[in-house]
């Protein structure tokens, strides 16, 4: 499985690329093998302002519609158009080009929260 | 896994879309020994199915296969099954795994008194079942069997219990095994009934021959393509067979079945809603059971199972509407979390197999 060491993630399986005050959004590579094939991805609005843990995605599989959870609180600056017509690049490259929005880091200090790979590559194992 | 009526259920062993492309396209396996079997002896054995099934067993002749459905006495859906006529007085019914026991009852409760002409029996723990389905099938079946390919479909056979050529004999099997050309995803295919014992054994032998092993969650999305219903989903105790679009299997020739004079009385006055096929027009979520279904901005049902087609690549539903509006054409919009996408009630099936 997948863990890249760059990157923090939350306990619901999104990860978080953090590149100055703004941060890229996916869900990990375990996460979309749970979810095997995604057919269907609802990004967020462009401007929308969520909450650290507030559902602001869907990703939809065959079978199951799932949350996807904001790691972090802020405003959402970019949302990946390219999912529209492609869903399965989440499958596919869930690290690069299935990543999902970006958001503006509304507290940095909300990252510290987060899980870092070791401690997400456990809780997989568990 | 999933527990399905008791049955730890694969929805998938790879992926759902490739399980489906592969019997599209190809062949696939899947494990239906969820599935309930009765077995149905005596001289009266037609007779008391006639008297319980909407369709007529009468016109079948041995080795032949028929969709029907059992009903309550307000001529509501206890079950759709599979019924086989192995001879003049020899029947086996497939039922739905959830309604095992309540159609095993259903029948035992409706044997009339003092009838010792009708033997029924629930050998639904004694056999597995699976289904071999799509246009290779019948290469498969032939590297399986070394009997013949049946090119009609609906028809069953028994079979000696020796399966793979090269495989051994079966040590002393007491039940006969069965192998049927029928299905549940529209296409080629066949069904075999086997001791539960043997079924691993067979399982390989057709995996060896090419079938790919496909879960629930396939199941689900190729039926669906071809408006199959699913009990419990699309049909229930509180839906008839003419609402369901199921009238084909209804026979009012006979002077009598249970639910007849509640159906004939349905279909005197003309029905009030019916199930409808519905094709989203526009790119959309996969389309889910319990949605709603607009019309002009108004709810009017919602969909009873629903799917993004695998090979379609757009949402299917199936739903019951208001009667005028469940004619072709009629435009409709179907709500995903808030948002509506438009849809049109198409004639079914979504999709006709080519094999």
């Amino acid at each position: 499985m997948n863990v890249p060491d760059d990157l923090k993630f939350a306990e619901t399986h999104e990860w978080i690329r953090v590149d100055g005050d703004v941060g890229t959004v996916g869900i990990t590579d375990h996460a979309q093998a749970e979810l095997t094939d995604i057919v269907f991805a609802e990004t967020p609005k462009v401007g929308s302002k969520v909450s650290a843990k507030e559902a602001l995605a869907v990703v939809e599989s065959v079978k199951a519609a799932s949350d996807i959870y904001s790691p972090v609180g802020g405003d959402v600056v970019e949302a990946n158009e390219a999912l529209a017509d492609n869903p399965a690049l989440i499958n596919q490259d869930p690290y690069g080009a299935g990543w999902i929005f970006k958001i503006r880091i509304a507290d940095s200090s909300e990252l510290n929260s987060l899980l870092d790979a070791a401690a997400y590559r456990a809780q997989t194992e568990k | 896994m999933v527990e399905f009526a008791g049955w730890e259920m694969p929805v998938q062993y790879g992926g759902i879309l490739e399980e489906h492309k592969a019997v599209r396209e190809n062949c696939g396996i899947f494990d239906i020994s969820h599935m309930g079997e009765f077995l149905i002896c005596g001289r009266a054995a037609a007779s008391f199915l006639d008297s319980l099934l909407t369709n007529s067993v009468t016109k079948l002749e041995g080795g032949q296969a028929q969709y029907s459905l059992l009903l309550n006495h307000h001529s509501g859906i206890i079950d759709d099954l599979i019924v086989y006529r192995m001879g003049a007085h020899e029947f086996v019914l497939i039922v739905n795994a959830a309604k095992i026991d309540e159609d095993f009852t259903w029948l035992r409760n409706h044997i009339p008194d003092g009838a010792d002409e009708v033997a029924l029996t629930n050998l639904s723990d004694a056999y597995a079942a699976m289904a071999i389905q799509g246009p290779r099938a019948p290469e498969v079946f032939s590297k399986a069997f070394s009997f013949p390919w049946e090119q009609r479909r609906n028809r069953i056979a028994q079979f000696d219990n020796q399966p793979a050529r090269g495989g051994h004999p079966a040590p002393g099997g007491t039940l006969r095994s069965f192998v049927a050309t029928t299905g549940y995803t529209g296409e080629l295919g066949f069904e075999v009934l086997v001791p539960a014992d043997e079924a691993s054994r067979f399982w390989d032998s057709f995996v060896a021959a090419g079938a790919k092993p496909c879960g629930l969650g396939a199941r689900d999305t190729l039926r669906l393509e071809m408006c199959y219903p699913l009990n419990g989903s699309d049909l229930s105790g509180s839906h008839t067979p003419l609402e369901a679009g199921l009238g084909a299997f209804v026979d009012f020739e006979k002077e009598h079945f249970t639910g007849r004079d509640a159906l004939l009385q349905q279909k005197q006055r003309g029905i009030t809603r019916k199930l409808a096929a519905i094709r989203v027009q526009e790119k959309s979520p996969p389309i889910r059971a319990h949605y709603a279904i607009l019309v002009n901005g108004e709810k009017v049902g919602e969909t009873t199972s629903g799917a993004l087609s695998p090979t379609l690549g757009c949402g299917i539903a199936l739903g019951y509407l208001p009667f005028p509006l469940a004619k072709i054409g009629q435009d409709l919009e179907v709500e995903v979390r808030g948002r509506l996408y438009r849809a049109l009630v198409v004639k079914k099936p979504f999709y006709k197999p080519r094999s």
